[in-house]
């Protein structure tokens, strides 16, 4: 029943704003979306360390084609909604202090999108889980298109294409998993347990993964996601790289693993070595960038790079680097675009040239700052450390060479870090950071529980490592018997 | 049956309902007609009967497609309350002849007879080539009506050709008979009755405009009055297809061989062609005729998987069809008005102008783009589900293919409702156009819902 209730509320609160077209919009987001991080603590005390499904709703929908209406949480479900309940209200608060056109659509939209990324992270039915796949695009559709920047309209369209084209080819996929099934059934449990042989499994994989690599976004399919995350209003920016590129991990994690797994180790090497490009091909970019967005824009690019090639080792420490790694990326993504919100809010800039000596104008800031762009550097007791370090090795276990090359994410990753934030924070003031103000202490607090689960995550990351354990094995090997709830 | 009775009454009744000075008095008389037509269809639920002679069999397809039909010419009859077009026919007239054809269309989805296929076609057909023309004075409803008329009596000696052929070689216009005929063939199916049956194809196909007939449709469409092209580009539609799958699924399971290849090349050529075309065009109303013959492929798809697609797959994805397209024809009719042009860019800045009709426009949209929650999703997803299941794995990619196309002009329209515009006075609507609009846009989402609904009854 929690897990309806997860689910329900953000669509209540969102339908509450549509019809009532409230003057508290933002108020009103931001306390509903407090309320689902509540539920989802709940949902965290209550949770039982197996690989079992619990909190499971089950309600008939299209009995005709075997779709039911069944949603719980295993560890990685968990994990995801947490993340997104912890995150949905710094993306729902960045925005407040912008005047939008009627506020009250643009949280209601920002909550179906909410809505959508947990019933994704919930399915239990493949059906399901694709009409919450698609059912995410349409809020952030909307959200960018009419909010967005001046080149919105080009880009969001492209963005959609982009999206729909691939979610298509793993709808094709779906229904000849269904079809597999005995009797036919879209139940996440008879869909993973369709035996397919070596090519049949190829083809499924390739019909997935180019809706996962497009999400994610793997390269060569990224094209879409700079110019999006730099068009895209703040609250649409943070959504996009904080939660919707971990739908697709998470997609890879539920199908192409458990149901194609000869595949991936006749096409993993071909998708690592993308993934490996693109770590590099990205974080070259990211070093001239010249708008600090577009450059976070790109370093993301790298860092899901690395996770993709994580996931498609195929090993625990991969699995694990990256179920890690997804939650210091939505964490260090957030974190990161608030703060740039921040420094544009004063400055009315994203370009690094234009900035500079906001140190000694705003410590508090800077320091903050520090701490965030430490965490996606990956340094030890960050969160960001352990997932990169368990990516790494994952790979690394993998394929020597590959895992070397991998480890360049890290040095091109300070490179590029770096040299942003002695841009933008050291040296001189420019005309457009003398009269920098320091951020408030509201301010300070919110982003210090940013910082706060940085560290935590950093110095105790098996408390989250653990959740996901028993599920993560379970994939890993699907035979040996598991622990029954 | 009683439904095709109330419905030819309901013609004249229109008709004479013409020499009343009130004229609301024809609206609100076919109003009521349709929804007792709907009534008295509905109470033959599960009866099964047969009429003249088994002329006419009246089965749960025969009344869930007459429902369908009757239900979506209510909605086009409720438009005319507010419809601005200049039709230069009195509004009686085109009510009886939207009736009239209506009849045809009844018959074409109940018929057990080829003459009844026929009749039906004609008495379908005849009403539809005034009406293309019902803009007098207009040059391009004029060459609308005489090239519709034309092209459709050229597909019609097609149509009786083959009915002629079938008839010599089984003996009988009786589609049972013919599938018996056909069954004791033992596979020795003769030549002629092959032949036969492409000429049936070819003749049906124009109807339903599956490409390489289909260059009638965009010119007829843009050319008649946009309230008609909402009527032939939905009951007419259904009425075709329901025909052509009957026909189909009765008279040629059998034999199914010697068909399945040319329906399955007909449907690729025929969503390919539909929405390649679709891309390039500039007005909305082209755009949706084009949509409408992508549409005819897809559902061309149905037939070819006739052994695993149930007709309830054909049945909502045309209820799916009909009900985003009205949606989206009642919105292009307020634009058309309020701006004098069909053109996508008439579109621009409607968000501001009215953000119920932009709203209402994106919902319909989608629904034909076929993206969840929406009807038009399900329905391409228990099409292709079908089409897979019997097979057709490269006929489904192509499809699919197709359908991402359909996103990027569905889209268009729908991203220039978002984009600024340079006109910014706001719209006014009828009360009845509006809760047409509000009744279909609800249907496109509540049909995608919970489709349970609608597959469990065929």
């Amino acid at each position: 029943m929690i897990t309806i209730a997860l689910l329900s509320l953000p669509i209540l609160a969102a339908l509450f704003l549509f019809i009532s077209r409230n003057a508290m919009a933002k108020q009103i987001a931001l306390i509903a979306t407090v309320a689902e991080l509540v539920l989802a603590v709940v949902v965290a005390v209550q949770f039982e360390q197996n690989s079992a499904v619990q909190f499971l709703a089950n309600y008939s929908w299209i009995p005709s084609l075997g779709i039911d209406f069944k949603v719980g949480m295993d560890g990685i479900s968990l994990l995801l909604v947490l993340l997104t309940a912890f995150l949905m209200p710094f993306i729902v608060h960045v925005s407040f202090k912008k005047n939008y056109d009627k506020e009250w659509a643009f949280y209601a939209l920002l909550l179906l999108a909410q809505a959508g990324l947990i019933g994704v992270f919930t399915s239990l039915n493949g059906f399901l889980f694709y009409f919450f796949w698609e059912l995410v695009l349409i809020p952030v559709y909307f959200l960018a298109i009419l909010w967005g920047g001046e080149r919105r309209v080009a880009v969001t369209f492209k963005f959609f294409i982009y999206t729909v084209l691939g979610s298509f080819f793993m709808l094709l996929g779906f229904i000849y998993l269904y079809l597999q099934t005995p009797g036919g059934s879209f139940d996440m449990a008879a869909l993973q347990s369709v035996q397919l042989d070596r090519e049949t499994q190829g083809w499924i994989f390739w019909a997935f993964f180019i809706a996962f690599a497009i999400k994610m976004p793997v390269f060569p399919f990224h094209t879409w996601q700079p110019d999006m995350y730099a068009e895209s209003p703040v609250s649409v920016t943070m959504l996009l790289s904080a939660l919707m590129v971990k739908m697709a991990v998470y997609g890879v994690f539920r199908w192409i693993l458990p149901v194609t797994p000869l595949a991936v180790e006749e096409w993993g090497n071909i998708v690592i070595i993308l993934s490996v490009t693109g770590i590099i091909y990205a974080s070259c970019i990211a070093i001239v960038q010249k708008n600090l967005r577009r450059l976070v824009a790109y370093a993301s690019i790298a860092h899901v790079g690395l996770m993709s090639a994580g996931v498609f080792a195929f090993n625990s420490q991969g699995l694990e680097g990256a179920m890690f790694q997804m939650l210091s990326h939505g964490i260090g993504a957030v974190a990161l675009f608030y703060v740039i919100e921040l420094i544009y809010e004063k400055t009315g800039t994203m370009e690094i040239a234009s900035l500079g000596g906001i140190m000694s104008k705003a410590p508090r800031l800077a320091t903050i700052f520090l701490i965030f762009i430490l965490s996606t550097i990956a340094m030890p007791l960050t969160n960001g450390f352990w997932g990169e370090f368990l990516l790494l090795l994952g790979v690394y276990k993998y394929s020597i060479v590959l895992g070397t090359i991998s480890t360049l994410t890290i040095v091109l990753g300070a490179v590029y870090m770096l040299r942003m934030y002695q841009a933008s924070m050291l040296g001189k003031t420019s005309v457009l950071t003398q009269n920098f103000e320091d951020i408030t202490i509201p301010e300070t607090l919110i982003l210090s529980v940013l910082v706060v689960v940085i560290f935590w995550m950093g110095v105790q990351p098996s408390v989250f490592i653990d959740i996901a354990k028993h599920p993560i094995e379970s994939i890993l090997y699907p035979l040996a018997p598991t622990v029954i709830n | 049956m009683n439904a095709l009775l109330v419905l030819s009454i309901a013609g004249l009744a229109a008709l004479f309902s013409g020499f009343s000075h009130n004229k609301k008095l024809a609206v609100i008389v076919s109003l009521l007609a349709l929804a007792a037509a709907f009534t008295v269809n509905v109470l033959d639920w599960n009866t099964a009967v047969r009429y003249y002679n088994d002329m006419l069999f009246v089965d749960n397809y025969a009344i869930a497609f007459t429902g369908v039909m009757a239900l979506t010419m209510l909605l086009i009859v409720a438009l005319f309350v507010d419809y601005k077009e200049s039709v230069e026919v009195p509004n009686a007239e085109i009510f009886a002849l939207l009736f009239f054809s209506l009849a045809g269309g009844v018959m074409l989805v109940s018929y057990s007879n080829l003459l009844m296929l026929f009749l039906g076609i004609e008495i379908l057909s005849i009403p539809l080539y005034i009406l293309a023309g019902s803009k007098r004075h207009t040059l391009t409803s004029n060459e609308a009506a005489i090239k519709y008329f034309l092209l459709g009596a050229f597909a019609s000696a097609f149509l009786l050709f083959g009915i002629v052929l079938i008839y010599g070689v089984t003996a009988s216009f009786h589609i049972d008979a013919i599938a018996a005929y056909i069954k004791n063939s033992n596979g020795q199916t003769p030549g002629l009755l092959v032949a036969g049956m492409f000429m049936l194809i070819a003749g049906l196909g124009f109807k339903i405009s599956a490409a390489p007939f289909h260059f009638w449709t965009p010119d007829v469409y843009q050319g008649s009055p946009t309230i008609v092209t909402t009527f032939m580009s939905t009951v007419v539609k259904t009425a075709g297809i329901a025909a052509f799958y009957r026909l189909f699924a009765y008279a040629f399971p059998a034999i199914t061989a010697e068909w399945i290849p040319t329906i399955a090349v007909l449907a690729a050529l025929t969503m390919t062609v539909g929405n390649v075309t679709a891309v390039f065009q500039s007005s909305v109303k082209r755009m949706l005729a084009y949509s409408g013959i992508a549409h005819a492929g897809y559902l061309l798809i149905a037939f070819v998987s006739i052994s695993s697609n149930p007709a309830s797959s054909v049945l909502y994805y045309l209820i799916a069809y009909a009900v985003s397209t009205v949606c989206a024809f009642a919105v292009l009719m307020v634009i058309q008005h309020t701006t004098g042009s069909e053109e996508v860019d008439g579109f621009k800045g409607l968000s501001k102008r009215s953000p119920f009709l932009a709203f209402i426009t994106t919902v319909a949209f989608i629904s034909l783009a076929g993206i969840p929650p929406t009807a038009g999703f399900f329905a391409k997803f228990y099409l292709f589900s079908g089409a897979i299941k019997a097979g057709h794995l490269w006929l489904t990619i192509i499809a699919v293919l197709n359908s991402c196309i359909g996103i990027y002009y569905y889209f268009r329209v729908i991203t220039a409702v978002y984009s600024t515009g340079s006109d910014s006075t706001p719209v006014e609507l009828g009360t009845v156009q509006k809760a047409v609009m509000i009744i279909t846009a609800v249907l496109a989402v509540l049909l995608g819902l919970f489709p349970e609904m609608v597959i469990s009854l065929l």
